[in-house]
């Protein structure tokens, strides 16, 4: 019994490891996600502990990713900058997806006036970039942690329930629908056995794919000035703090810069193997 | 065609209203007081109601919104707080730059992108596909400020061949301004580049799987006609539909880019107007990325519809 149900607990990992390619990306996210856990323990110095008679040093034994202009240690930045853009972006994803499906499923099975102008609504956010909605509300509301997060979830909403619509649309004609509404099963049972289910696969895809993106938005509204404000570890901050000083410490910008990189690489092959083992083009 | 016409601009003016409604929202109905966001927090009672009369704050929303969407629509874009100018000219001095940028960026990265995607979908499963559909993916992973700043150290620190900085002069010509629009056109088309190449590839292995192909290689038509003539006419069609999507792309990357290279385009003047908290030059940049935004997607429409006479007359 015990086996059993490990088993099918595995399997649903399975299209995480369904290609080569699939497999790296997804071994690659989990060594993040080690470090988001694990940084603070692991970290030999703080995000902002300064030791003056160390500054400028190049990568080495002691200092594996050398230290900033400031003394700063890099290495201990990029693992401590890990959980912040693991919290932002993971949960402002999160939140836009929870916020996203449940709109998407309630409109959209509805349907009516409510749908109609929930989606005109959504549309008008969608026909800004996301990026510069993104810049509009923080240079708006202020730059800090707790906005940053708030303006992913809320760019990233228009999208996922985009996503949720186009499903149910097609979902909520079938004729076991139709069969729950007759039984006289409530609106949440319908919503929730019914039709989410169907919704599923085309939400892992577009979740993985968001948080690539919310990665991404991070990193650039950091780098922008607009996002996380400086001493916080965050990496698109560092590298926007060691441009300035790229041709005494060019380690301190390209060690933050390959994290971005590499976690951003890792989540979408992670997607992509997600779409091909789920039957979706991202 | 001209009821098609007549639909879709209809639609992209109701979405126009719909995207200003919601910025101005978001800027001036939802923060609650903005004379205190832009006089900060130590601003005197006396400024603040001066600055309140001034922007009309006084006034219910609705007609707020109104005089301000009129005003734009009339141009009369009101006055930047943090430089005390018109905002129109300020902007529009910057327009210019960017749709140089903008430009030069799709001239690279659309031709050079498709001929990517053709490639890789025409040996596909074959080593070269593998090289052109992982390097997007890694490129793709690449934020414009990474691959900006490597360019810089590479080709204008190290074999300085280009310059690093691109603050061209106001008055500076296309030609002139070249050599420093090079390197941020060749950051911001790595981005376009990827995610172009890929949907192209993908819509020419759609249309390669089709009956007709096969029907046409049994008649023996010679390969590659059947892959220049038949294939790609069709196969490129939703190619110009993705350009315009990804114009969106562009968007966000010319604020980085231009923040990068010290570029005086719009991107530049949004991140100064965030900085000083310039509510109404933020509000003026942002429509004018929305209309070009707008615009791009009705062109490529059109252009869809013009190519394909099914969606013309469907």
């Amino acid at each position: 019994m015990g086996r059993a149900r490990a088993s099918r607990a595995l399997a649903a990992f399975r299209p995480l490891y369904a290609t080569r390619l699939a497999t790296f990306g997804s071994t690659v996210v989990l060594l993040f996600a080690l470090m988001a856990v694990f940084g603070p323990a692991l970290a030999p110095y703080g995000a902002n502990q300064q030791v003056y008679t160390d500054a400028r040093q190049p990568p080495s034994l002691e200092r594996p990713f050398g230290t900033d202009h400031l003394g700063r240690d890099v290495f201990s930045r990029v693992l401590l900058g890990t959980r912040d853009i693991f919290v932002l972006a993971g949960l402002g994803t999160l939140v836009a997806v929870l916020v996203g499906t449940a709109v998407g499923l309630l409109t959209t099975y509805l349907g009516g006036a409510t749908e109609e102008i929930t989606f005109r609504v959504f549309d008008s956010v969608l026909a800004m970039p996301a990026l510069l909605f993104a810049l509009l509300l923080l240079g708006t509301f202020g730059p800090s942690r707790n906005n940053v997060l708030a303006v992913i979830a809320v760019a990233y909403v228009p999208i996922v329930a985009r996503v949720v619509r186009s499903v149910v649309l097609n979902v909520k004609t079938k004729d076991y629908v139709a069969a729950a509404r007759m039984q006289g099963e409530s609106l949440s049972r319908i919503l929730l056995r019914e039709i989410l289910p169907s919704v599923l696969p085309a939400l892992a895809v577009e979740g993985a794919l968001r948080f690539s993106y919310a990665i991404f938005l991070v990193a650039s509204l950091g780098f922008l000035g607009a996002g996380v404000q400086p001493p916080n570890p965050d990496w698109g901050l560092m590298i926007s703090e060691a441009r300035n000083f790229v041709s005494i410490t060019p380690w301190a910008l390209y060690f933050p810069a390959a994290a971005i990189s590499l976690l951003v690489i890792g989540v979408n092959l992670m997607a992509e193997g997600l779409a091909t083992a789920l039957g979706r083009t991202p | 065609m001209s009821g098609y016409l007549a639909r879709r601009f209809g639609f992209l003016l109701i979405t126009l209203v719909l995207t200003s409604a919601t910025i101005f929202a978001v800027t001036q109905l939802l923060p609650g007081d903005v004379a205190r966001i832009v006089l900060g927090r130590e601003a005197s009672a006396t400024a603040l109601e001066a600055l309140r009369r001034d922007l009309g704050l006084d006034r219910p929303p609705v007609v707020q919104y109104l005089s301000w969407l009129g005003g734009f629509v009339t141009g009369d874009w009101g006055t930047s707080f943090a430089s005390g100018q018109p905002i129109r000219p300020l902007v529009m001095e910057r327009v210019g730059n960017s749709l140089m940028l903008a430009f030069l960026t799709l001239a690279i990265a659309v031709p050079s992108a498709i001929v990517l995607g053709v490639v890789a979908a025409l040996h596909a499963g074959k080593p070269i596909d593998t090289v052109i559909s992982v390097g997007a993916l890694a490129v793709v992973g690449l934020p414009e400020f990474v691959t900006g700043l490597v360019l810089i150290q590479l080709l204008a620190f190290e074999l300085a061949w280009l310059p690093a900085s691109s603050s061209i002069r106001p008055e500076a010509g296309f030609l002139e301004a070249l050599p420093m629009l090079v390197l941020p056109a060749l950051t911001a088309t790595l981005v376009l580049l990827a995610y172009i190449a890929r949907l192209t590839r993908a819509s020419v292995l759609a249309e390669l799987r089709k009956p007709y192909v096969r029907t046409a290689r049994l008649k023996g038509i010679a390969g590659r006609r059947v892959t220049y003539v038949h294939v790609l006419g069709n196969a490129l069609l939703p190619t110009v539909t993705v350009v315009a999507i990804s114009f969106g792309w562009l968007i966000s990357g010319l604020i980085v880019v231009e923040n990068v290279f010290n570029y005086p385009g719009l991107g530049a003047l949004l991140t100064f107007a965030i900085d000083r908290r310039d509510v109404p030059l933020m509000q003026a940049i942002t429509m004018i990325a929305v209309v070009a935004f707008a615009l791009a997607n009705l062109v490529a429409d059109l252009l869809y519809a013009y190519l394909d006479p099914r969606i013309r007359f469907g």
